[in-house]
């Protein structure tokens, strides 16, 4: 950071935030601020660019304690809704995780599953205020006797309901496409065989840890947008991997930074938390998150301006490659030509098509830049930092 | 040949084996081409056609066509979104074939366009969220 001393800090934003007077951008209007001012004028007129990304993030749950029942209960097993949610933790303590299946679901068992309910349906269940049937199952104790409860429930009678996703916002993703001769169903959406489509889920240049690649402002205690409530950074995301190749831009060529997120379930709104089915895949979560980056430096402007065409991300094969860990990616494509509509892979040119909605990912961050302009929302200085690479690339003309 | 429609054609039980679709070309000078067919186990056979011809023409044959026995729905009256239940992700983009959901390259929101659709079905089961309703020839509502 020698090169760019700190220029503003967390506090000196939010005094401005609590006086009214912080400017405020989405990372797409930041793109042309840095473009047509240079990034020395937009790191002094910007003080904070909000993010947003809207899509299937597996890696999500949800603790719950339904509160005490009378007699009292160690519950050691619980299914909500059919649902089967982790009890192994204190008496009325549950993780309800999105990708558990409902009991008797057929699965695979007839080839593509439909999966009509899981765990990411139980959550948009409870936040839009529906009521779900939660069953317990007990060995009994002396000290919790009882051994089965059945329990009618809302998300306002639950004691206390903490979304808490292990792993959200990947920062830069695979681009999917099927080299083998059949239609397969996988995360990544339906691949028609021999390269007749590629799918990608990205909010590319709006999304959180491409706009800050080196994580320079995030860390633990960084207040969020999180299913359209107020959230926070808990730690890095499991599989956090700093070290991925970066390009001339910083931005990592696959998969690298996650955060680990956390907030209150009782505050946020299905229309940001929406239970998935994912054909011949399984049941997730649709999640929306927004991080607010404020721009201490001129470091952190530069990054923020980063565009679709600054971004590749590898094509990797689902049909084969990628179920057997083996091979290497067909190529490297950006998100301007993803977002086109075709890209090219080995000569042909195929159909390119999103699996994380764009359209909310813009809602997501117009809403944090309102939340902050308005005075609501203050932003949450880093305190424990997530693993950074040790040398980072140069910010051209900067000094 | 200015005039095109996309139709269900219901054959109950009483004219499930009755040839009636040929008429459609040597009476009303109709061209029509085949999207879809099935034949359920209620004993009921289900077609979906794209009629071409002089609106006039169109609107004769389907005329025929009641009048025989069969019921005739225009498919675009009979699918749709769900509004609320769509997020805009875009997985049914990746499968549909006739252009009746495509994003809008500016706001990339996913457009419903049901004159386009042929109730393939293919969407109905990559919807993540459940969305697209009636767009599956066996659960069409004729």
């Amino acid at each position: 950071m020698t090169d760019f001393p700190q220029k503003k800090t967390v506090e000196e934003i939010n005094d401005k935030i609590r006086k009214g007077n912080c400017v405020v951008v989405t990372a797409e209007q930041m793109i042309g601020i840095v473009e047509s001012e240079g990034v020395k004028s937009a790191a002094r007129k910007v003080d904070v660019v909000t993010t947003g990304t809207f899509g299937t993030m597996c890696s999500s749950g949800a603790f719950l304690n339904f509160g005490h029942t009378k007699p009292k209960m160690k519950a050691s097993q619980v299914w909500i809704n059919g649902v089967e949610s982790y009890a192994g933790i204190a008496a009325v303590d549950c993780y309800v995780g999105a990708t558990q299946v409902k009991r008797g679901d057929p699965l695979n068992g007839v080839h593509p599953g439909r999966f009509y309910y899981g765990g990411g349906h139980v959550i948009e269940d409870l936040v839009a205020g529906r009521e779900v049937r939660l069953r317990a199952e007990s060995y009994g104790t002396d000290c919790y006797p009882n051994r089965e409860a059945v329990l009618n429930m809302k998300l306002e009678d639950m004691r206390d309901a903490v979304l808490h996703n292990p792993r959200n916002a990947y920062q830069n993703y695979n681009c999917a496409v099927n080299r083998s001769d059949r239609t397969i169903y996988t995360y990544m959406g339906v691949l028609r065989p021999n390269l007749a489509n590629a799918t990608f889920s990205s909010a590319g240049q709006l999304s959180p840890l491409l706009n800050d690649p080196y994580y320079l402002t995030m860390g633990t205690g960084v207040r969020i947008f999180l299913g359209g409530g107020v959230g926070v950074i808990s730690w890095a995301g499991t599989q956090h991997a700093p070290e991925t190749p970066r390009n001339e831009r910083g931005i990592p060529v696959g998969g690298a930074g996650t955060l680990m997120l956390t907030g209150d379930l009782k505050q946020m709104n299905s229309r940001f938390l929406r239970g998935a089915s994912l054909i011949g895949y399984g049941t997730s979560l649709m999640v929306g998150v927004g991080v607010p980056i404020p721009i201490l430096n001129e470091e952190i402007a530069w990054h923020t301006g980063v565009s679709n065409k600054e971004i590749a991300c590898p094509v990797v094969d689902y049909g084969s490659d990628y179920p057997n860990a083996e091979g290497a990616p067909l190529g490297q494509v950006s998100y301007a030509d993803l977002y086109s509509g075709s890209i090219e892979v080995a000569g042909k040119k195929i159909p390119s098509t999103p699996l994380s909605s764009l359209p909310r990912a813009r809602e997501i961050a117009d809403t944090l830049k309102g939340w902050i302009e308005a005075g609501q929302f203050t932003l949450g200085a880093a305190q424990e930092p997530l693993k950074t690479p040790e040398t980072r690339v140069k910010v051209p003309g900067g000094g | 040949m200015d005039y095109s429609r996309i139709v269900l054609l219901v054959f109950h039980q009483e004219v499930m084996y009755k040839p009636l679709i040929y008429k459609l070309v040597r009476e009303f000078d109709l061209v029509f081409n085949i999207l879809e067919a099935k034949i359920l186990p209620r004993r009921e056979g289900r077609l979906i056609l794209e009629l071409n011809g002089s609106k006039e023409d169109v609107l004769r044959g389907i005329e025929y066509l009641e009048k025989e026995g069969v019921t005739v729905t225009r498919i675009a009256d009979q699918i749709h979104r769900d509004e609320e239940a769509c997020v805009h992700c875009g997985a049914c983009t990746a499968v549909c074939r006739t252009g009746a959901l495509v994003t809008d390259p500016e706001t990339m929101e996913v457009l419903f366009i049901p004159d386009k659709c042929v109730a393939c079905g293919q969407c109905e089961t990559a919807c993540p969220m459940n969305a697209l309703i009636g767009v599956n020839i066996e659960r069409i509502s004729a």
